[in-house]
């Protein structure tokens, strides 16, 4: 064939598109939008169970439904569809079957179009940074120095002369270079004792701190899970808060009935023992432990008291006096009270008239409050700094 | 390298040589071959030179991520424009290139002279391109924000357009509309003084009871749109007195961007069909080594696969107009006797039916009993947990899916009343044809109606066999069912 191409007819080109970058600017934009949504389900997201139950690494899926464009549609559930077989279907095939009420999650089978969940998957530890972006630590104070201080090293300067081991390549090449340049012949060659640069170090001092929770709660019968998975979600959140902010955190956990005693991390979740409430035991075993092994004068101390309410009236004096003195050695105490069912409280109604500037209180009545508790406990303070 | 592109290059010619040859009138070709990332742009975008805006790179982000994993690969994109421009997929062998330089001209050929984009504008691609322009000036201006916000409200609605083609001459749609209420304004006047003018007054009143029958409680002085309105965008863009000069511009920028793509929406199943048979035809004339052959075969039957559960339109299409060519070729003598048809007119009707019709009348009429028969199509439905297969008879068949074309597949939404309750109010009807909306998505929709409206918005639908009115004030959402 013999056929000279027209070249009015077509062109064949190929350019340099390096440049487009439209549809990853948007994707930007797109994924901004994704961390904005995010950030306004944060209530929702920091009690899921697959966070607080986790070591607190790895992803979560949270779904997207702010970002669905909206627009008039029909409805696909309650329409007829036209479909194709392999050449063998029969009226009565069932093509798929839609998994019972679970709204939003995997609930569709595979040929349906028209209900399209997104969902995005976040770490944990990017929804943690997202999350104390908005906390601020409360009452901060600093403690004995003398004891405190840790010296640690930091490499802030080059010298001529220094440790073989601590020797700084690039900028001894630099010099090399630099020289051989001067001297006519430039190049990497025959580097000399007077190129050779070190890195040294200084001591500086390091202000060592630590903090200890002391985590409290009510163990007795009328603590069901819902009462304590809030609870749990809130010092998951709060422990790894504490992480971020001191060198060293150690938590101590009470569980307490009537009496008082110090449990394991997986005790104090799990266990549940029947019989009434006293809530002044627990906050006379948090003075004893803080007196014997966390003084005041070198831990930052935050004891924390999760409870249904439940308290034998008679004893609400006494905590009242309990609390008192707990503040006296410690920066702040909290009182989270989880009450769904919105329940006369004997221990709020005491609480409520406490007028201490370090005392602070939130009732949870669902899941998703565990959030604004944390906000509450752990506000920015007016003026911003803090301290 | 060159030597590729030699090769390609005689290719192409070859091809379009064979193309015009067999009858396919293609506008001038403008072949770009592109990196993946940038084909997945256009794709995701609808055309090069569109507008920014988050929602494209959502569908970038998505398809991109399926080429990524190997799930899915766009091998070529065409865009309605004259020259034509096909952007062809870096690292497709020469024998792809083949099948989607065919494929490709016959797209081109269908663009051109299928009557349904013969208003499309053929400089789209400059058009948008100074869309884009103006829209991120109005950026510079008012805020990215700003901007975006009230584009996500426009796209929310965009599909509400009217691609009507028949238009009176030197038509001004304003003009139009404007005539008609100071008529009906006219005629009600005269109906109320009792007088009569003309033989053909009465006439006039006829058309307006029509009009008015459907409002309740409204004059018919105060009718207005004076006819439901189908073009809602275009309603509301001349309307509302919540728009400042720049959103206008940015809703009839928008506007023209949809008008243009309807006609692509409404051919989808004709056009992939038409497209399909025509790299087949083609290929067959070309002489292929063995290893070309099999790959084409292998890239062929991956295009116009069957899809279980979905449609492919790219097969169904094939289909039809192959079925089309058979039954126009040898044509029963039934069909010879009732309608005149004459054998070998196969090629001759499938250019007719690539000129004159659109999925819905492409469907209605060449959809048979056999072919319903052979592609194994049925009718699927919810029932409790289960979908299932309710029906196979090949009418109903044929009759639900020329439904799911109609209006592009969106629901049929009109303006009913641009001035309820005298307040300026805005309501929207949509005719209810036995499909209900998606209740979510319209009560998040009507928020953005009502951005762009300014005022209360509307819409009345059907739920459950109830006339439903649904309503927005800005703040708060409020359902009645009558």
């Amino acid at each position: 064939m013999s056929y000279t191409p027209d070249p009015y007819t077509f062109i064949v080109s190929k350019e340099d598109w390096s440049l487009h970058r439209k549809g990853y600017q948007d994707q930007q934009r797109h994924q901004e939008k994704v961390r904005d949504v995010i950030r306004q389900n944060l209530p929702d997201l920091i009690t899921e169970e697959s966070i607080i139950m986790s070591d607190g690494k790895g992803v979560i899926k949270v779904p997207l439904r702010n970002l669905e464009e909206y627009r008039f549609i029909h409805n696909y559930q309650k329409h007829k569809h036209v479909g194709q077989g392999n050449g063998d279907s029969k009226v009565g095939d069932i093509l798929a079957e839609d998994k019972p009420k679970e709204e939003g999650k995997g609930g569709k089978a595979g040929n349906k179009a028209g209900e399209d969940i997104i969902e995005t998957e976040i770490s944990i530890e990017d929804l943690e940074e997202m999350l104390f972006a908005e906390l601020e630590l409360p009452f901060m104070e600093e403690k004995d120095k003398k004891d405190l201080e840790t010296i640690a090293v930091r490499f802030n300067d080059v010298r001529k002369k220094g440790l073989m081991s601590n020797i700084d390549k690039k900028r001894t090449i630099l010099e090399n270079l630099r020289r051989n340049a001067t001297s006519g012949s430039p190049g990497i060659h025959g580097i000399s004792p007077d190129d050779l640069r070190y890195k040294t170090w200084e001591d500086v001092a390091v202000p060592r701190s630590s903090a200890v929770i002391i985590a409290m709660m009510d163990t007795s019968g009328s603590m069901g899970n819902f009462e304590k998975y809030c609870a749990r979600s809130f010092f998951f959140w709060m422990t790894r808060f504490l992480r971020r902010q001191y060198e060293k955190v150690e938590i101590v956990f009470l569980a307490h009935h009537t009496e008082a005693k110090e449990v394991t991390e997986e005790e104090f979740f799990t266990r549940g023992e029947s019989g009434g409430t006293i809530c002044s035991s627990v906050y006379q075993k948090a003075l004893e432990i803080i007196d014997a092994r966390y003084p005041s004068a070198s831990y930052n101390i935050y004891p924390f008291h999760f409870s249904d309410g439940d308290n034998l009236t008679s004893d609400n004096e006494r905590c009242i006096r309990l609390i008192g003195e707990l503040l006296g050695r410690c920066n702040m105490f909290g009182y989270g009270e989880v009450n769904q069912y919105n329940r006369g409280s004997t221990l709020m109604s005491a609480y409520r008239h406490i007028k201490l500037e370090r005392f602070m209180h939130y009732v949870i009545k669902e899941k998703g409050e565990v959030y604004a508790a944390l906000k509450r406990f752990f506000h920015k303070q007016e003026g911003g700094s803090g301290s | 390298m060159s030597g590729e592109m030699e090769q390609l290059e005689y290719a192409i010619a070859e091809i379009t040589e064979i193309a015009s040859g067999l009858g396919l009138d293609h506008y001038p070709m403008r072949y770009e071959i592109c990196p993946a990332d940038i084909i997945y742009t256009f794709g995701a975008y609808g055309m090069p030179t569109r507008f920014s805006h988050w929602s494209f790179g959502k569908i970038f982000n998505k398809m991109k991520l399926q080429y990524d994993l190997g799930l899915s690969k766009i091998y070529e994109l065409v865009i309605n424009s004259n020259p034509c421009y096909a952007f062809l997929l870096e690292g497709n062998s020469l024998i792809q290139n083949k099948l989607i330089v065919a494929h490709v001209l016959a797209h081109s050929d269908f663009f051109k002279n299928n009557v349904r984009f013969s208003a499309t504008n053929r400089n789209m691609v400059e058009s948008m391109s100074a869309t884009a322009e103006r829209i991120s000036q109005y950026e510079l201006i008012y805020g990215a924000q700003t901007v975006e916000a009230f584009i996500d409200a426009v796209l929310a609605i965009q599909e509400h357009v009217d691609p009507q083609l028949i238009k009176p001459h030197r038509y001004d749609k304003r003009q139009q509309t404007e005539e008609k209420i100071r008529r009906a304004k006219q005629a009600n006047q005269q109906t109320e003084r009792g007088g009569r003018s003309g033989h053909y007054d009465d006439l006039w009143a006829l058309e307006l009871h029509d009009d008015t029958a459907v409002q309740e409680g409204q004059t018919a002085a105060a009718s207005f749109p004076p006819e439901p309105e189908k073009d809602v965008m275009w309603f509301i863009q001349e309307y509302s007195e919540a728009l400042e000069d720049w959103q206008r511009d940015i809703m009839s920028m928008l506007r023209e961007e949809m008008l243009y793509f309807w006609p692509q929406m409404e051919t989808k199943i004709m056009n992939e069909g038409w497209a399909s048979y025509w790299h087949q035809r083609i290929l067959r004339e070309l002489d292929l080594t063995s290893d070309e052959a099999v790959e084409y075969a292998k890239l062929n039957a991956s295009v116009v696969q069957p899809s279980r559960h979905s449609l492919n339109p790219y097969y169904i299409g094939l289909k039809i107009f192959e079925d089309i060519e058979r039954r126009w070729d040898q044509p029963t003598p039934e069909e010879q006797r009732r309608f005149g048809r004459e054998p070998g007119k196969g090629r001759e009707k499938i250019f007719e039916v690539r000129e004159l019709d659109s999925d819905v009348s492409f469907l209605r009429s060449y959809l048979t009993k056999e072919l319903v028969r052979d592609l194994d199509l049925y009718i699927f439905e919810k029932q409790g947990p289960e979908w299932k297969i309710t029906d196979k008879a090949w009418e109903n068949v044929r009759d639900q899916l020329v439904e799911s074309r109609i209006n592009g597949g969106a629901p049929y939404i009109v303006v009913q009343d641009g001035n309820y309750n005298r307040a300026g109010e805005l309501v929207l009807k949509h005719q209810y044809e036995g499909i209900e909306l998606d209740l979510k998505y319209l009560e998040r929709t009507l928020p953005y109606v009502h951005l762009l409206w300014g005022r209360m918005v509307h819409l009345e639908s059907v739920v459950e066999d109830k006339k439903a009115i649904f309503s927005y004030d800005g703040q708060k959402h409020y359902r009645k069912l009558i």
